[in-house]
């Protein structure tokens, strides 16, 4: 469970910027980028302060 | 919901070694540093920070060269002098000072530091006013404005102070996490932020991008009323924005944890990701924003970054600016609260919000950021140069170091002495020699070494009245 959720918040992450680069290459759309960012940052914060701040801690 | 007793238990837990050296066994390794760093050096500060080198008219040869060597010069102070100190003493600047300067010196300390972080957590509370008022079509502020420009925006201000301030009293902890989370989120959003704009400014492929950045986003050519920035204003910036950090000793806080000194290296990440890639990065968001508002004065990086990638722009600014205000208005607290520990730190905090609110009202502190930047770790550099000079100098040439402590004095002169000295120096040096705020911290520091060697000379003539001294 706790990969499933880790994988799911690189994928928002991943969505905080590779639709950029797809814009940048002419790839994509602007507004699909915007829409698929916000898309990303809603994936990052509801998955990964279940295991970010755990794994601070740690470190610590 | 708010377990007080928890919240105290925290705080005091976080107070644990303030008042002594770090456990061995408490020390951290160089992974939880490289975080803290890229963390806190990716923050508010960075939407505004970029945008001013842009309208300030730095060439982009001027930009990169000035930052590069500007942050490797910062992370060799935080690593040789910073890290050096903090491994050697292992306790925080504040006990450390309070060791040399005595107690009175570092209540009045505190109060300066306190206002500061007031006026730094002000500017981010106007940062974030500015994405938060995009959906109620705000008017913006202007980079010349000095007072508010309407009342909708000192109410949203307001409502943002206030939640700030809320949130400061009652769940610190929470935003400490928060922004542990939303670093690394941030940090892309930055740099898609600027990818997602260069099509817009002409840049298809990689190769075109120097191009571009020479003749269209850094021009050379600042906006009207605005002063003329070289390489050295860039590269001096760079290097002393952070003063009041490496050589004015606050890290000591954080790299007081470290194995080993080195460790004071790792504040490249906060460098380069920060101060580097998202300095740049929103700087060609400003260009691109000046382009297509054919050079507007409006200077506002929430409807900037809203414009560049939707929502998650917006978002980042008001994230980045709120996770900076927070725990800064908590230090101002706890600044306070140290002139009486008995006053009530939900008190405390809320005065200082309020404080932090009514300054964030006024646009000029964002639109000085770059001057009030640099005059932060100027008015506290000469403390860092008191303390290494402490360390490091006294006991050679026959003084004693750490004299507060040794002859039971509130209030070490040579300590004042050298604040005061140098910050006049500094001033003189402003008003008569015309040499700006950015340049002052390198002249001021060798004034602040050869005041406080001179004034411990004269002040220690007189034999200490010895008490013992803890083992730091």
């Amino acid at each position: 469970m706790k990969t499933l959720v880790k994988i799911i918040s690189y994928i928002g992450l991943g969505l905080s910027i590779v639709p950029a680069i797809l814009v940048f290459k002419e790839s994509m759309t602007p507004e699909t980028c915007k829409m698929l960012m916000t898309a990303g940052t809603i994936m990052w914060f509801t998955t990964s302060p279940s295991w970010m701040n755990k794994t601070e801690e740690g470190n610590g | 919901m708010w377990n007080k007793k928890a919240l105290v238990q925290k705080l005091e837990a976080v107070n644990e070694y303030e008042q002594e050296p770090i456990p061995t066994h408490k020390l951290k390794g160089w992974k939880s540093f490289l975080g803290t760093y890229a963390g806190e050096h990716t923050a508010g500060t960075e939407f505004v920070i970029g945008p001013l080198f842009v309208a300030h008219g730095a060439s982009a040869v001027d930009l990169v060269s000035g930052l590069i060597i500007g942050n490797i010069l910062a992370v060799l102070c935080w690593a040789f002098y910073t890290g050096k100190i903090s491994v050697k003493t292992r306790v925080t600047l504040y006990y450390q000072l309070e060791k040399i300067a005595g107690h009175q010196f570092t209540t009045i300390y505190n109060l300066v530091n306190a206002g500061l972080f007031c006026f730094l957590a002000g500017a981010m509370i106007a940062v974030s006013a500015t994405a938060v008022g995009i959906p109620f079509d705000l008017a913006m502020p202007q980079l010349t404005d000095i007072y508010p420009n309407s009342i909708g925006w000192v109410i949203t201000v307001f409502v943002i102070g206030a939640i700030t301030t809320v949130v400061a009293m009652f769940g610190f902890d929470q935003v400490s996490k928060f922004s542990l989370v939303a670093a690394p989120w941030m940090i892309m959003v930055f740099i898609a932020a600027a990818i997602a704009s260069l099509p817009r400014l002409g840049v298809t492929q990689v190769s075109e991008f120097w191009p571009v950045a020479k003749e269209v986003i850094w021009t050379g050519i600042p906006l009207e009323g605005q002063s003329k920035f070289t390489f050295w204003h860039v590269m001096f910036f760079a290097w002393f924005c952070n003063m009041a950090m490496h050589i004015g000793l606050a890290d000591m806080s954080i790299l007081r944890y470290a194995k080993k000194w080195t460790y004071g290296f790792s504040s490249a990440t906060g460098m380069f990701l920060g101060h580097f890639i998202a300095w740049i990065a929103s700087g060609i968001l400003y260009a691109l924003f000046l382009i297509e508002s054919q050079n507007s004065l409006t200077f506002a990086p929430g409807p900037i970054a809203y414009g560049a990638v939707g929502i998650a722009g917006a978002v980042c600014v008001i994230i980045a600016g709120w996770t900076t205000a927070n725990p800064t208005l908590y230090r101002a607290g706890l600044a306070i609260q140290s002139i009486n520990p008995k006053w009530k730190t939900w008190k405390v905090t809320l005065f200082v919000g309020l404080v932090t609110t009514i300054a964030a009202c006024f646009p000029a502190l964002v639109m000085m950021l770059l001057e009030f930047v640099a005059l932060y770790g100027l008015i506290l550099m000469p403390l860092g140069a008191v303390i290494f000079i402490d360390i490091y100098v006294l006991e050679k040439i026959g003084l004693q170091s750490n004299y507060a402590l040794v002859s039971n004095s509130k209030l070490n002169w040579s300590a004042a002495l050298t604040w005061g000295i140098t910050l006049a120096f500094c001033l003189v040096l402003n008003i008569y020699g015309g040499i700006e705020v950015f340049f002052l911290g390198f002249p001021g520091w060798f004034v602040a070494v050869l005041v406080y060697i001179v004034a411990s000379k004269i002040n220690q003539k007189k034999p200490a009245k010895k008490v013992p001294q803890p083992v730091a």
